[in-house]
């Protein structure tokens, strides 16, 4: 008992129509570094909320101990005060302050009203010793990678004394480098008596550092497993996540490999901004009809620049290099002449760049293809309720339905709309930015399905993932991108973590020397 | 019971609807006995639809920009403006009145091409742009009339504004034919369109609103406009400029339905960026966008300089902020995306017929404004408290 810093019990939180969690009790030990998994929408997010008071006191039922105390938070306030600190998913730091100011952010360093500059910095000076981080507390939020300004919502969490440090998937948008950082930073303080409890779709990591695993599944815990006692696989972990036994974690496909259907060659891309930066260099990429072409690169190799750039200048500055398809040289300059030419193009960041989240499904679906409904400007909305609910039904979107807003959908079924909409245009060629990026296990195996079900109609489907073992799974062949370059072209058989990472990293260390 | 409680669901999810219809009933109930009846009277009735008529089409046009994500600050001065074009047109170089009002819409249309022009190619917010335009087609409208007032306009283009269509009963029949005839086709077109709409989604196997909601809101509707026309009828019959608002209503509803160009409306004020990236032609589709808003606010203006048979240059002096009002009384959201032409001409009645009683009552303009103030405040908190009770974004 007296080794528990959390006991959550009986947890219920209701939403108008939705049980989001039913009697869910948790329990971490002080010191301990607590994983929490399940699908999205199991209730992880809902439960860190009532924990952190973004859901008050009196909003859910059930009862809440800290430190061996009753507490009733009320507000994000009143559970920092206590010291629990959450750090969400999507950072909250305001681009344009410097680091130290947002680490006071709100907790300012003053006196009698007037902000005292030198105590602002030289504290938070220490804190960034404290996370490993050597920049000047000064510089901006907007000239710091995203990996560092994950450490910078750490100090900010370290300066409010925390003593339980909620992470919301926190490696979800760091490159393999960051993430391991981070862990090792969770890890470190721990050794200072730190307890961290860390949502994660990221096995291995769990695997890694956690010294317990609550798997939540509907609303519901379904049980906690040390992770030191038995030898507690992955596959274990998913079978407590999805309530049955994943044979394979990628659907078995036999690939009919045709023609070559689309070659870019040498293609360059200047940074938007700084002009005189070429984000991507003299690539050569190709993919035939039925094939699943990966693209492997860290976080920063200019994956996503490439594909927005060749689909309708999207990106980029300066952008020059040939676009082929079917042996024809053609011009993407627009996304209108792009997909007019059968390329599509699903986005890395759905809820940016992906979805209209104030409209229902059907109009997400029609989106790209519109005139494909529509005749002399007129669209007929019978027929674009029927094609929705085709796609609804085909690509099991779980929505009572296409009426159904696409911003009250999980990220899976969000997924799910946006490739709706680029099937429905029907491309001969797909770009597939981080497809299964915040998406459950298995929402995962189904979308996989769907990538191999385009490659089987004949289309040619490029993955580009931060996940190695995903393209592992799933692609005929794998493009290492390094700093912008293509650094190899590796068919599957060949294909493996470590071989690919060395031409991924290939570049870089040139880069230093 | 569950049938009972779908309906109940159902209700709840349309309530902004409801709201807004029943707060303008609400409204005209309550003037209707505070003015001991004056209110509904056919004379006021009339007066109502003819004097609101340019701020509801203006309106029209704002709905649209306003879905899209921006803004028009300068469509009272684009009133006024293309106001004191038509008089110089018409009185100093002698055009004549059908080739003024073509070539005063024609005005609109290089307004509207040249505030799209700096909104959609070269960057510059919708704010600032319009803002721009405020002042300076204010000031060109001084220009023009050299600071004075033009008038007399010739009656044919004085019936665009306050004319009537004409009396078939020889003005001695107590209800004018022609309005009835007109009334009850509308009813009729309107019933036809609803059960034919009704049926088509039925045969798709859409889920569709419950029944009796839809019979409910079709005879609420035909009554509504029996109404209307029953008061008309008894005064001097439908009004030039209620054809012209019904005509704009009927097709801007279904361009921002049904039509491709509406539906991209939507799409750029829902989110932009997956806009784009979805072909949509997004610099063109906003030049048009305020091409279309600027011959709105050119009708607008030859509507408002016809009723009042004068150029003024202090003419449309606040418009902008009558018309965007009513699109926000009437549901649209300030972030873009959502809203609805119809929802913007009821925004619309509720700011004139509360204008219009306030009026009859003798309330001084200082508390007109107040209240014309709280009112807007009011209906957008409660879309807010809506969209976050239903957990929407």
């Amino acid at each position: 008992m007296a080794m528990n810093i959390l006991e959550m019990r009986n947890i219920t939180k209701t939403f108008p129509g939705v049980k989001a969690l039913q009697d869910v009790s948790l329990e971490v030990q002080r010191g301990h570094i607590h994983a929490i998994c399940g699908e999205n929408g199991a209730g992880k997010s809902t439960l860190m909320k009532v924990l952190s008071g973004v859901y008050p006191h009196g909003t859910y039922d059930g009862e809440i101990a800290f430190e061996n105390e009753t507490v009733e938070f009320k507000s994000i306030n009143d559970s920092e005060a206590a010291g629990v600190v959450i750090i969400h998913q999507e950072l909250a730091l305001s681009p344009y302050l410097s680091i130290a100011e947002n680490i006071f952010l709100g907790n300012e360093q003053e006196k009698r009203g007037w902000i005292d500059w030198n105590k602002t910095n030289l504290e938070a000076s220490k804190l960034l010793a404290r996370v490993g981080l050597k920049d000047n507390p000064i510089t901006k939020i907007m000239d710091i990678g995203v990996g560092k300004q994950q450490l910078v919502e750490i100090a900010k969490a370290l300066s409010k004394e925390v003593k339980l440090l909620i992470l919301d998937e926190p490696t979800a948008a760091l490159n393999d480098e960051d993430s391991a950082h981070l862990l090792d930073l969770i890890k470190h303080l721990q050794g200072q008596g730190i307890t961290s409890i860390m949502i994660s779709h990221k096995l291995n990591e769990i695997k890694a550092i956690a010294d317990e695993v609550t798997i939540i599944r509907d609303g519901k815990t379904i049980e906690t497993l040390d992770m030191h006692a038995d030898q507690i696989s992955e596959e274990r972990i998913i079978k407590g996540m999805v309530g049955r036994d994943l044979e394979s974690r990628y659907p078995d496909h036999t690939p009919h490999i045709g023609e070559e259907i689309l070659r870019i060659e040498d293609w360059t891309v200047y940074h938007p901004l700084d002009h005189g930066r070429a984000v991507v260099k003299d690539a050569n990429i190709s993919v035939r009809a039925g094939e699943i072409v990966g693209i492997a690169g860290l976080m920063g190799a200019g994956r996503t620049e490439l594909a927005m750039s060749v689909f309708g200048h999207s990106y980029g500055h300066n952008i020059s290099g040939k676009v082929f398809k079917n042996g024809v040289e053609i011009k993407t300059n627009t996304v209108a002449a792009a997909i007019g030419h059968g390329l599509a193009y699903a986005t890395e960041d759905r809820k940016r760049y992906g979805l209209n989240l104030i409209e229902d499904i059907k109009r997400n679906i029609s989106a790209a293809a519109l005139e494909k409904l529509a005749n002399l400007g007129w669209v007929d909305a019978n027929k674009e309720t029927v094609v929705a609910e085709g796609y609804r039904k085909s690509m099991n979107i779980k929505a009572p339905t296409v009426e159904a807003l696409a911003g009250k959908l999980s990220g899976g079924n969000q997924q799910k709309v946006v490739l709706s909409k680029w099937m429905y245009s029907n491309p001969d060629v797909l770009i597939l930015d981080e497809p299964t990026r915040g998406i459950d296990v298995g929402a995962k195996y189904e979308i996989y399905g769907i990538i191999n079900r385009l490659a089987d109609e004949g289309k040619g489907v490029i993955v580009i993932s931060s996940e190695l073992p995903e393209l592992l799974g799933i692609c005929d062949r794998i493009y290492a991108l390094s700093e912008g370059r293509i650094t190899a072209d590796v068919p599957r058989e060949k294909a493996t973590a470590e071989y690919l990472m060395q031409y991924m990293t290939q570049e870089r260390e040139r880069d230093h020397e | 019971m569950s049938a009972f409680r779908s309906a109940l669901h159902y209700l709840a999810g349309q309530l902004r609807e409801i709201g807004l219809f029943i707060a303008l009933i609400a409204i005209i109930l309550f003037f209707q006995i505070t003015t001991n009846g004056i209110t509904l009277k056919p004379i006021n009735v009339s007066n109502l639809i003819v004097q609101n008529s340019y701020i509801l089409i203006l309106a029209i046009g704002m709905v649209m920009v306003i879905i899209a994500g921006h803004i028009d600050l300068s469509v009272g001065s684009v009133v006024a403006f293309v106001g004191a074009m038509a008089g110089v047109m018409i009185t100093q170089w002698h055009v004549p009145w059908w080739a003024a009002i073509v070539l005063c819409l024609g005005i609109g249309a290089l307004v509207g091409m040249w505030q799209g022009f700096w909104i959609a190619y070269f960057g510059i917010p919708a704010f600032i742009v319009t803002l721009a335009g405020m002042l300076t087609f204010r000031g060109l409208t001084q220009i023009a009339l050299q600071n004075q007032q033009i008038s007399p306009f010739p009656d044919e283009f004085r019936a665009l504004g306050s004319g009537f269509l004409p009396d078939l009963g020889g003005g001695t029949s107590p209800l004018e034919p022609l309005t009835v005839v007109l009334g009850i086709l509308a009813t009729l077109l309107l019933t036809v369109q609803g059960i034919r709409q009704r049926a088509a989604r039925k045969k798709h196997a859409v889920e569709d609103e419950p029944f009796a909601w839809f019979l409910s809101k079709l005879i609420f509707t035909a009554v509504l406009i029996l109404l209307i026309t029953y008061l008309l009828a008894g005064y001097r019959g439908t009004p030039v400029v209620l054809i012209v608002l019904g005509l704009l209503v009927v097709v801007y509803s279904a361009v921002m339905h049904n039509s491709v160009f509406g539906r991209h409306i939507y799409a750029i004020g829902g989110n932009l960026n997956a806009a784009v990236l979805s072909g949509v032609k997004t610099k063109r589709l906003t030049f048009l966008l305020f091409v279309n808003m600027g011959v709105i606010a050119a009708l607008a203006g030859l509507v408002f300089t016809a009723q009042l048979n004068l150029a003024n240059p202090k003419a449309g002096d606040g418009f902008e902020l009558d018309a965007i009002a009513a699109v926000f009384i009437g549901g649209a959201a300030v972030t873009g995306g959502i809203g609805t032409v119809t929802g913007a001409i009821i925004g619309g009645l509720i700011i004139g017929i509360l204008n219009n009683g306030m009026s009859i009552l003798g309330v001084g303009t200082e508390f007109q404004q107040l209240i014309k103030g709280l009112v807007l405040l009011a209906a957008v908190a409660f879309d807010v408290y809506n969209k976050r009770r239903s957990g929407v974004r």
